[in-house]
């Protein structure tokens, strides 16, 4: 009874004490996709080492469920692999702003063990694998797309995404661009209804199926190929060149995008012009209201955006991303300027 | 002074517990009706838009809204059932030998160890599955013959990931389950039934299958229980299944299941019918779930028939 009373009062007088120490530390919370998770989780850990009173925490629960979350405003910000559609933004209960954080890529990856990691694919043959239509590795579109390789008579197994996926929608949405067939049939989004092939949950899903089954074509995140040795092709991009995806191969796609920029940032840069460009990249979205009730986490939130454009950029790479080109970034700012902190 | 106490606490148990107990019990009825009433709910533009044919047509299109959700029942079903056919000999089998055979030595040791198969957690069911069941699963398919290839049951590419893979997991899962609850059945058979038998002279075999019928009840509710755990079953799955929402006889098909398609979609589906479609899925999984339920119930009350109550008193804790 004694330690009973004497714990309580202790607890008591800590509470005290600490409650105006607690009241400066500012929480914000956001949702929103996995892909980004581990540079946001960085650029949050990074930044509460400069502004210990501030403190970004971030859930990967999913773009779906990161625009949900921001549409009901039970999270101050969302993040997203695919911008939000024109109903989601109607659905929004004020003006949502989307913001390019950093790159990401889309890369095939196959189990062929004659082969080794140089195979080259164009657009139009891995819509033709992802639509069923090219069944077999000694198919002529393949062919004519390695010349001097000898590829096998054996039959492709496609694997994808089961899982809705920011990744599945890059992929989509690359396909979708060099076949208009593939956009009929499949269409883009995070989950699609595959016409052929295996469903493996989440990047080690798909890469755990692709090594344990021979002949098998599927595709992962830039990081998770070059982070577990995986082998992966070369895609064709709009100048016809094979290009195989690199860090600079992927900021190359947003720069060659920067020209072109919707001013609400909301752009696919797949399959975009430009040479040394890799085809099936992305950027990932973070998403603000442009003017949220409350101003002061408001303010803080713009100043952290400032940081990660600037400072967090160079996270990026070592954690697998591509970073913005500075043609992006200097066009982000001045939209930043306008979120409303007053 | 401990007597007064306890009369006193006496009188209060007269009025509190059976209250407070009361209480509790009828909780777990709210929370059934209360979980039922969300996921109507939850599901209710899926519901008004697709009515029945939600449950009749097989497209799932995401992207054009279209919901169809047989392929998913039926590979419930399907994998489901195969595993139930898989597991049960083998549970009988070890609850058989650990009740009436098993020399005294082996008992204890055997029964921790079917107990500590129920203890592994599912995703680790998965990635043996992966890494050990699916290149198994595809050598066994090269080695079928051709006329068995042929048939519908056994047709296909030798992918090694699919049905079958998905059934023996859930087979070596739900084995501890049935086997331990089954054994607990035999051992509750009175000994007088056996040394009558035996006093009929009746063999050590005879003697055992009249054990057997004698706990029959019991030993359906452990069959369903491990039914139960099958049809709930996620992560092992959809780990090996394929996840590909096509009906088909064929073993060695990637299908998909009603709770890997909840697992796999639920994060990032965006648009509101599309979320209302997976929470209908979960829906009639629970549905299902009461229904095979209700139906052990039944098999039970009929199989232990004429004898009534009895009989069926060892299923009692096990059929839920």
């Amino acid at each position: 009874m004694r330690i009973a009373r004497f714990l309580l009062g202790a607890a008591l007088t800590t509470l005290l004490v600490a409650s105006p120490a607690l009241s400066q530390t500012i929480q914000i919370n956001g949702a929103g996709a996995t892909f980004p998770y581990p540079i946001y989780s960085k650029w949050f850990s990074e930044y509460n080492k400069l502004h210990p009173n501030i403190q970004i925490n971030y859930q990967s629960i999913g773009s779906g469920g990161g625009i949900r979350q921001l549409t009901n405003q039970t999270v101050f910000f969302g993040a997203t692999d695919g911008p939000m559609t024109p109903d989601q933004l109607l659905a929004a209960p004020g003006k949502v702003l989307h913001f390019p954080t950093v790159l990401g890529a889309v890369v095939p990856i196959y189990n062929l063990s004659e082969i080794g990691s140089d195979l080259k694919f164009s657009g139009e043959t891995l819509a033709g694998v992802f639509l069923g239509k090219i069944t077999r590795w000694n198919d002529p579109a393949l062919a004519k797309d390695n010349p001097g390789v000898t590829l096998p008579d054996a039959e492709i197994t496609v694997v994808h995404r089961s899982d809705g996926s920011g990744t599945s929608y890059i992929w989509c949405d690359y396909l979708a661009k060099v076949s208009p067939d593939y956009k009929k049939t499949v269409g883009v989004a995070t989950s699609v209804n595959w016409p052929v092939g295996l469903g493996g949950k989440g990047n080690e899903g798909v890469a755990g199926l692709v090594k344990q089954t021979p002949g098998s074509l599927g595709y992962v995140e830039l990081i998770y190929a070059s982070h577990n040795q995986i082998s992966y092709g070369a895609v064709k991009n709009l100048e016809g060149e094979f290009v195989k995806a690199t860090v600079e191969a992927v900021t190359a796609a947003a720069s060659s995008a920067a020209s072109k920029m919707p001013a609400d940032f909301r752009v696919s840069i797949t399959n975009a012009p430009g040479k040394g460009v890799y085809p099936v990249s992305s950027f990932t979205w973070l998403l603000l209201f442009e003017n949220p009730k409350d101003k002061q986490r408001s303010r803080l939130m713009v100043d952290f955006m400032k940081w990660a454009l600037s400072d967090g950029q160079k996270f990026a790479p070592e954690l697998g991303y591509a970073p913005l080109p500075q043609g992006v970034i200097d066009l982000e700012l001045p939209a930043l300027a306008k979120i409303k902190v007053k | 002074m401990p007597a007064i106490r306890a009369s006193r606490s006496r009188s209060d148990e007269g009025r509190w517990f059976p209250f407070g107990t009361g209480l509790v019990a009828s909780l777990s009825v709210l929370l059934v009706a209360g979980i039922a009433l969300t996921m109507v709910e939850g599901s209710w533009l899926s519901i008004q838009k697709f009515g029945l044919s939600f449950w009749r047509t097989s497209t799932w299109d995401p992207v054009a809204g279209e919901f169809g959700a047989l392929p998913f029942l039926w590979g419930t079903l399907y994998s489901s059932f195969l595993a139930l056919l898989i597991a049960t000999p083998v549970a009988l089998g070890i609850a058989v030998f650990l009740s009436e055979l098993s020399p005294f030595v082996l008992r204890r040791p055997l029964i921790f160890l079917t107990e500590l198969l129920a203890a592994i957690p599912s995703i680790v069911y998965g990635m043996w599955g992966i890494f050990v069941l699916v290149p198994l699963v595809r050598q066994l398919q090269g080695l079928c013959p051709e006329w068995l290839k042929a048939t519908p049951f056994f047709k296909g590419p030798p992918l090694g990931i699919g049905l079958l893979a998905a059934a023996l997991v859930l087979a070596v899962m739900i084995v501890p389950f049935s086997a331990s609850v089954a054994r607990e059945i035999l051992k509750s058979v009175p000994f007088s039934q056996r040394e009558a038998a035996y006093a009929l002279g009746a063999t050590r075999w005879e003697a055992i299958r009249m054990a057997l019928y004698y706990g029959r009840t019991g030993i359906i509710g452990a069959i369903m229980l491990g039914l139960g755990r099958a049809l709930g079953e996620t992560m092992a799955v959809t780990m090996v299944i394929g996840n590909n929402p096509q009906i088909s006889l064929s073993l060695f098909a990637p299908q998909y299941t009603m709770a890997a398609v909840i697992a796999n979609e639920f994060t990032e589906a965006a648009d509101d019918l599309y979320l209302h479609a997976l929470v209908e899925i979960g829906l009639v999984l629970f549905v299902v779930t009461i229904l095979i339920n209700a139906l052990s119930r039944l098999l039970i009350w009929r199989v232990g028939g004429g004898r009534g109550e009895k009989a069926a008193l060892p299923a009692a804790p096990v059929a839920r």
